[in-house]
């Protein structure tokens, strides 16, 4: 009986043992290839012209690293003028965004008014239409109001979300509602209240809608190419088309890498700062674009 | 099957990474539970007694000490291969699968020999249904079931693959009071009519005591005390014991021997034998009163509730510990409502003396 | 509650003209747009109404090779996105030592501009004269022949775009599913383990049972995320697709309506419905499944 327990335990021992080299295979694999395409540019990046086009195999490193790409990306190509831009619009758009979103969820939380729930529910159906449906409309509008390469033809499209007044809302209807008699009876104006207690309340979700907004509008793509096609209104993402087709030449790809990098880098340092906020966010429903 | 616990000790590494030193749940438990016994752990929360049933339960290892069941040393192997059956404070029934299907479980889990056929799974299913009385509820699905009925089921499944003990988190704690009742003496009859040994853990004293056959009272996890309920009762080793054990609880007061004789205040209350001279702790079962108009015990009358059989007084003294002094007497007596003081003498068996250094029980002869 | 309706209106106004402007309006016109026959933007004139704008979008040989391609990376990446996604998951889940990390890097693609990373994956694959680019010579070192999966044959240009497309909505996939897994309560798998449940069937007959919803979830949403694949195609091929055989039906839309081959709203209109309409039957397929498959 003893020896028999004993089998037991070995093999149930060896089988962890086992297992956890195959997980941790598994996972360090996909973590290389996640990885992998972010060592390449920066790699690149750093390679000189010369040197770069002299590899037939590509080496795997470099022994004389140089920062002439990043000043001819800032130079020969406009990637200042693309990052300006892009922060321009990455950062109005989202104040805006934050002044019809929370007046929005306040409203839908808190207020009681006649049609609120026909209301409500004309914009949950809302978050059901895609955004190719109505952006053929909208390129329409802007064309016609002569806003294309303006800054307000890319940002006001670009606005309204549905989706984080749904968010809010949740968030803003989970504060108790004798908080708000109380600030009645206090004699706090509403627009006081909303300033001074659910806001406060409510920043994490607010931070997170504004981080997921961030995001979404630095790497848009779409609208930006539809409405722009002067160079000086290019966004990023547009940008780095630009590059890769009109730039350096085309076969200049570590000049190009280096325009990758610039524009790659601040998402990622936002992201390592806001890990936890911005993945908690995401979990609650956010899709890519 | 006999269960025995061997110096059992369990140690976590301290959630307050500054502090070195290891938080001891379990702490050198020694036990030999027989062979068909209902065995309640008792105790505070945090007092280990969940964590000694995941031992035996083989979800965690002890730091040191060895658990048997019968003779198999089983101190090394994980659960599958104890032949445990373990019901879940939340029950963890399968909400994806109908109450047939969550018994059917651990028998379809089976393999090679012990493998039985379809219609012998059915039909031992069918057995240990009608046994927990769900008979009826075969094809529903738990969200579909009281918590009573989640609760057989939980059990139907603990038992189904015919364990060699039996195990039961805090098997009453999700339940309305009601239910309490009528569970308890459930789970009283079912370990009867399968003799399987049982052990069940709870932090309601009046749980225990009515139906284990033994109690274990554990505190910081160090056990205090292993015994027949009504014997643990009657003679506590200890003040915490004492104190944790019925209901209304027992009444404590600062008190002195002197001279064989115990004082309350300045109340000489009753004669105990071959105590040397010291400040003690009294404690003193709510029934333990008298009510005497000359007795020696005086305390001054708050309030008196009638409960039928029984009526409580409710009284205050500056040498008790509590509050207020609860006593239970026998409804044929009266008090006077307006009456300032009410005044006891004592049953000296209800009486029970503690070192006021170490909290441990001083006997006396009567 | 006192009614306070002007005021409430007041909170909603931004939000209402915006959406009315940008949405509402938009989904109304849409639909107008798709059955005027003709329609000139220069001058804003059309010279009659009816299906001919679908007609036309169906029969043009660009608008079937979209579908084409649009269909076969849906085919391809929803569920093999999801299936990775839960295997790169279950297994985060069961270890505890570095899996911060593991989660932290694997959620990077996220954060990344699609068309800049989309850049790395065009030279890692591309064969060049200068040089094969680096897949190529891992293909070359088990001893296969180099292939140019940036402008060579349909099959390479598909594998890429599949790769990249997959890369990209791992992150999403794996957040949702790492917590759908910790979200199961710990009891479940004790209960299970007492019972002497075997790995795989724990896996088979609880875990996956119990995420079920989630999984289904990631499905609808891949499939509609699917769908829509425009700028990842754009990132490896450039913004001709047409030319390169690799267009899909969002990217024809925007083709029809800007461009060089643009100035046509009336066939993106047709086109974008037409992709709306796939879009909707085959969530509600989808959904029809799931409640005969998705337990509680």
């Amino acid at each position: 009986m003893e020896t028999n327990y004993d089998k037991i335990e070995k093999a149930a021992k060896t089988r962890r043992t086992v297992t956890k080299v195959i997980v941790y295979t598994l996972l360090t694999l996909w973590a290389l290839m996640v990885l992998f395409p972010f060592y390449w540019m920066l790699l690149t990046s750093v390679k000189s012209y010369g040197s770069y086009n002299a590899e037939y195999i590509p080496k795997f490193f470099t022994l004389s690293p140089t920062l002439q790409n990043y000043i001819d990306g800032f130079t020969t190509v406009n990637l200042g003028r693309y990052v300006l831009n892009t922060v321009i619009f990455t950062v109005a758009t989202t104040a805006l965004m934050l002044i019809v979103t929370i007046p929005a969820a306040f409203a839908f939380a808190r207020l009681n008014f006649r049609g609120k729930n026909l209301a409500f529910t004309l914009l949950l159906s809302l978050m059901m239409i895609p955004n190719e449906l109505v952006i053929i409309t909208n390129y329409t509008t802007i064309t016609n109001w002569d806003m294309r390469n303006t800054f307000i033809g890319l940002i006001l499209p670009s606005v309204a979300s549905v989706f984080y007044i749904y968010l809010l809302r949740e968030n803003f209807a989970q504060i108790p509602d004798e908080l708000y008699y109380a600030a009645k009876v206090d004699g706090t104006s509403d627009f006081k209240y909303l300033w001074k207690v659910m806001i406060p309340i409510c920043k994490p979700t607010i931070v997170t809608i504004t981080i997921l907004k961030v995001i979404e509008c630095w790497n848009s793509y779409v609208w930006p190419r539809l409405v722009t096609d002067d160079e000086a209104y290019y966004l990023v993402s547009g940008g780095i088309q630009e590059i890769r087709e009109n730039g350096f030449g085309r076969e200049n790809i570590p000049a190009m890498m280096a325009a990758v990098v610039v524009i790659s880098v601040p998402l990622i340092v936002l992201f390592l700062i806001f890990r936890k906020k911005i993945m908690a966010g995401v979990a609650r429903g956010g899709t890519k674009g | 099957m006999k269960v025995v616990l061997q110096n059992l000790t369990k140690k976590f590494p301290n959630r307050n990474k500054k502090v070195q030193e290891d938080v001891v749940a379990v702490n050198d438990f020694t036990f030999e539970i027989p062979d068909g016994k209902l065995i309640g752990l008792l105790g505070p929360s945090g007092c280990g007694k969940s964590t000694t049933l995941s031992l035996i339960c083989g979800l965690q290892k002890p730091t040191s000490g060895k658990i048997f069941f019968g003779d198999d040393d089983v101190t090394e192997l994980p659960p599958e291969n104890r032949g445990v059956g373990m019901v879940f404070q939340n029950y963890a029934l399968y909400p994806h699968l109908t109450v047939k299907q969550n018994i059917l479980f651990p028998l379809e889990n089976l393999k090679g020999k012990d493998r039985l056929t379809k219609d012998q799974m059915l039909e031992k299913a069918h057995q240990i249904a009608k046994l927990v009385q769900i008979d009826e509820l075969m094809e529903r699905k738990p969200s579909e079931l009281s918590g009573g009925q989640q609760q057989r089921v939980a059990i139907a499944r603990a038992l189904v693959k015919m364990p060699r003990v039996l195990l039961l988190d805090e098997p009453l704690s999700n339940l309305d009071a009601r239910l309490r009742l009528q569970t308890r003496e459930e789970i009283r009859r079912i370990q009867r009519e399968t003799g399987i040994t049982t052990i069940f853990v709870t932090h309601d004293q009046e749980e225990a005591m009515s139906i284990s056959d033994q109690i274990v009272v554990m505190k910081a996890g160090v056990v205090q005390q292993i015994g027949r309920p009504q014997d643990v009762y009657n003679s506590p080793v200890n003040l915490f014991v004492a104190k944790f054990l019925g209901t209304p609880p027992i009444n404590v007061f600062d008190g002195r021997v002197s001279g064989g004789r115990l004082y309350i205040g300045n109340d000489c209350v009753m004669d105990v034998g071959g105590v040397s001279d010291q400040d003690v702790t009294v404690g003193i079962r709510p029934e333990g009163f008298v009510l005497c108009e000359n007795g020696p015990l005086c305390c001054k009358l708050s309030g008196v509730e009638v409960m039928g059989r029984d009526i409580s007084i409710v009284s205050t003294n500056t040498s008790s510990l509590n509050p207020t002094i609860r006593s239970i007497i026998s409804a044929e007596n009266e008090v006077a409502p307006d009456a300032e003081i009410v005044r006891f003498t004592l049953k000296p068996n209800k009486v029970f003396l503690f070192s006021k250094a170490d909290e441990a029980r001083i006997s006396f002869g009567g | 509650m006192e009614n306070n309706n002007r005021k409430a209106w007041l909170y909603l106004l931004p939000a209402i003209l915006f959406m009315g402007l940008f949405m509402v309006y938009p989904l109304v016109d849409v639909f107008i747009y798709s059955f005027e026959e003709g329609y000139n933007s220069a001058s804003q004139t059309f010279f009659g109404t009816g299906l001919y704008n679908y007609s036309y979008v169906l029969h043009d040989p660009y608008f079937l090779q979209a579908v084409k391609n649009t269909f076969i990376l849906v085919i391809i990446t929803v569920p093999l996105s999801t299936g990775i996604a839960l295997l790169i998951s279950v297994g985060l889940s069961s270890i505890k030592p570095l899996r911060n990390l593991y989660q932290t890097v694997y959620f990077l693609p996220y954060v990344t501009n699609t068309l800049a990373v989309g850049l790395v994956f065009m030279i890692l694959f591309k064969k060049t004269a200068y040089s094969d680019g680096l897949v190529n010579l891992l293909i070359n070192l088990f001893g296969g022949s180099s292939v140019d999966f940036i402008d060579g044959p349909y099959w390479a240009k598909m594998f890429v775009l599949c790769f990249y497309t997959i890369w990209v909505v791992m992150p999403f996939k794996i957040l949702i599913l790492t917590s759908a897994l910790a979200s199961v309560n710990q009891d479940y798998y004790n209960a299970a383990r007492v019972d002497g449940t075997s790995k795989l069937r724990i896996f088979t007959k609880i875990t996956l049972p119990m995420i079920s919803p989630m999984i289904f979830y990631l499905v609808i949403t891949g499939f509609i995320g699917a769908f829509k694949a425009y700028s990842d195609a754009v990132a490896l091929f450039g913004t001709n697709l047409n030319a390169a055989g690799m267009n899909t039906i969002v990217g024809y839309v925007y083709d029809m309506l800007y461009g060089d081959s643009g100035g046509y709203p009336s066939y993106a209109s047709a086109a974008a419905i037409i992709l709306f309409a796939i879009v909707l039957t085959i969530t509600v397929i989808n959904l029809l499944v799931s409640k005969k498959h998705v337990h509680y």
